[in-house]
């Protein structure tokens, strides 16, 4: 058989395709705890493969009236997934009860999406993040593409756990005020773009009360590429060209 | 009754000598001696009421809702069985979502009403279906501005400024002819609808009655939702104001 013919038997074969690799891929997201909620943060680059195809793609959303979702890895999944959530959501809203569902509901439901899709060798390729507060109660979540799911202070996913968490780590404390907060995770976005070659300099910050969601215009920050460390970059690793 | 043991009325699907599917007409009966349900269109959006008669004392206040959510633009209030009611929403509901996922945008109220229409139709055409016995008042808010229908137990549907079902409907209708719709908002429509339910309420037949309004409104942000508690309360007290300065002529 030749390889066309092969490709069409395929084809016509019950086989399924899965996910194997991403396609449009966001980087991190950081976000943390503050006096009175949430703070989650990331920037607006979409990459296709490892060029930066698009330059706003929003990867945060607020989901109902408590939560705020934000995604890295493919933003197809990631808009997908907004759609089911969305449609929850609405259900949720039709019962006009005066009940609805708060973050912790939201992180488990998404906590059992990623899993079962995973269980089906078919996975949503995304890290989320899941903030909220309701009733006064702070949340802060994060899932990843295999269902691994907890709970902290402070989160970051991809890069963003290697070079903000351990500034988080060092900074964050309970009492956080909102300018503090936005100046700390700044910090983490600017580290994250001088190192992280998909993250680029547009960004978001998103803020999340009691008093409801408020998700901030795009933005840049000031940059400073003068560091000698940065001048040659190469220069300790052998080998390399 | 002219149709009982001719033998005619049993089919849903057998018109009698002279043209008519008796099965069709028991079902609209369901409805006509159902807690009266009214709509009106206003300037800027819909208002629905219901007169819920109440079965047993014991019942817990807000249960067995007569209005109902479909989507965030539109509404509900059923007439009739209410069981059947609910499933004419749990329809409406899928049908309003299946819309938006495929076009990525609110099902307008005209397509809805004829949807939901079509449905209720389809159960008069099958011996082995029953028709509904509620009528539904739809009310709604989309680009083309507020909207209200209604849908009979036959599968049709019409359009209207103002509609009533149920025991009341005929003084109701009356009542709702004397409004002057067009230059009405919803909030003193609410107060219209709620003093014609409690005028039309009969003390003498029916016991107790809770009255179950909703809005869709430029208020409301053209979603459509209970109307708030304080007003209905206000809504409440008017119209038992009005009874009472009836009662004192």
């Amino acid at each position: 058989m030749s390889s066309v013919e092969l490709n069409h038997a395929n084809l016509l074969s019950s086989d399924s395709q899965r996910t194997q690799y991403p396609y449009v891929t966001g980087t991190s997201v950081v976000a943390l705890k503050y006096k009175d909620g949430i703070l989650m943060a990331s920037d607006m680059g979409g990459s296709y493969g490892s060029t930066l195809r698009y330059k706003s793609v929003e990867r945060i959303k607020p989901i109902g009236k408590h939560s705020l979702l934000g995604a890295s890895g493919e933003i197809s999944d990631f808009q997908e997934l907004m759609r089911t959530l969305d449609e929850l959501v609405l259900y949720d809203n039709m019962w006009d009860d005066g009940n609805s569902l708060g973050p912790k509901e939201v992180h488990n439901y998404l906590t059992r999406v990623m899993y079962n899709r995973r269980n089906k060798f078919n996975p949503l390729w995304n890290s989320l993040v899941l903030g909220g507060v309701k009733n006064g109660q702070k949340y802060l979540g994060t899932v990843s593409m295999i269902g691994v799911h907890f709970e902290d202070n402070h989160v970051a996913t991809g890069f963003g756990n290697h070079l903000a968490r351990p500034i988080l780590r060092e900074e964050w404390h309970e009492n956080l005020s909102f300018e503090d907060g936005v100046k700390i995770l700044e910090k983490c976005m600017r580290v994250l773009l001088y190192r992280d070659r998909s993250a680029i300099n547009k960004l978001q910050i998103a803020k999340i009360t009691d008093e409801g969601v408020t998700i901030s215009q795009p933005y840049s920050l000031k940059t400073f590429w003068g560091f000698s460390a940065f001048l040659n970059p190469t220069a300790g690793a052998e080998g390399s060209w | 009754m002219s149709s009982i043991g001719t033998g005619y009325d049993l089919s849903v699907t057998t018109f009698s000598p002279d043209g008519r599917v008796f099965q069709i007409e028991y079902a609209a009966k369901a409805v006509d001696n159902s807690g009266t349900v009214i709509g009106i269109k206003c300037k800027d959006g819909v208002v629905m009421g219901v007169e819920k008669l109440v079965a047993s004392k014991m019942m817990l206040p807000g249960s067995n809702r007569r209005i109902h959510s479909v989507h965030r633009h539109s509404g509900m209030a059923v007439a009739g069985l209410a069981a059947d009611g609910r499933q004419i929403v749990a329809r409406a509901k899928s049908e309003a979502t299946n819309y938006e996922s495929l076009y990525g945008e609110a099902i307008p109220v005209k397509e809805l009403a004829e949807r939901v229409a079509s449905y209720v139709h389809l159960c008069t055409l099958y011996w082995w279906l029953r028709p509904f016995g509620c009528g539904i008042i739809l009310g709604g808010y989309d680009r083309d501005g507020p909207q209200l229908y209604m849908i009979e137990p036959s599968g049709v549907s019409y359009r209207y400024f103002g509609a009533a079902i149920g025991k009341g409907r005929q003084a109701a209708k009356t009542e709702i002819e004397k409004l002057n719709l067009s230059e009405m908002t919803c909030r003193q429509g609410i107060v219209e609808v709620a003093k014609i339910i409690y005028g039309i309420h009969d003390e003498a037949k029916d016991k107790g009655f809770e009255l179950e309004m909703s809005w869709v409104c430029e208020e409301s942000n053209r979603q459509h939702q209970k109307v708030p508690e304080d007003l209905l309360e206000e809504a409440k007290s008017a119209a038992k104001a009005a009874l009472e300065e009836m009662d004192a002529d």
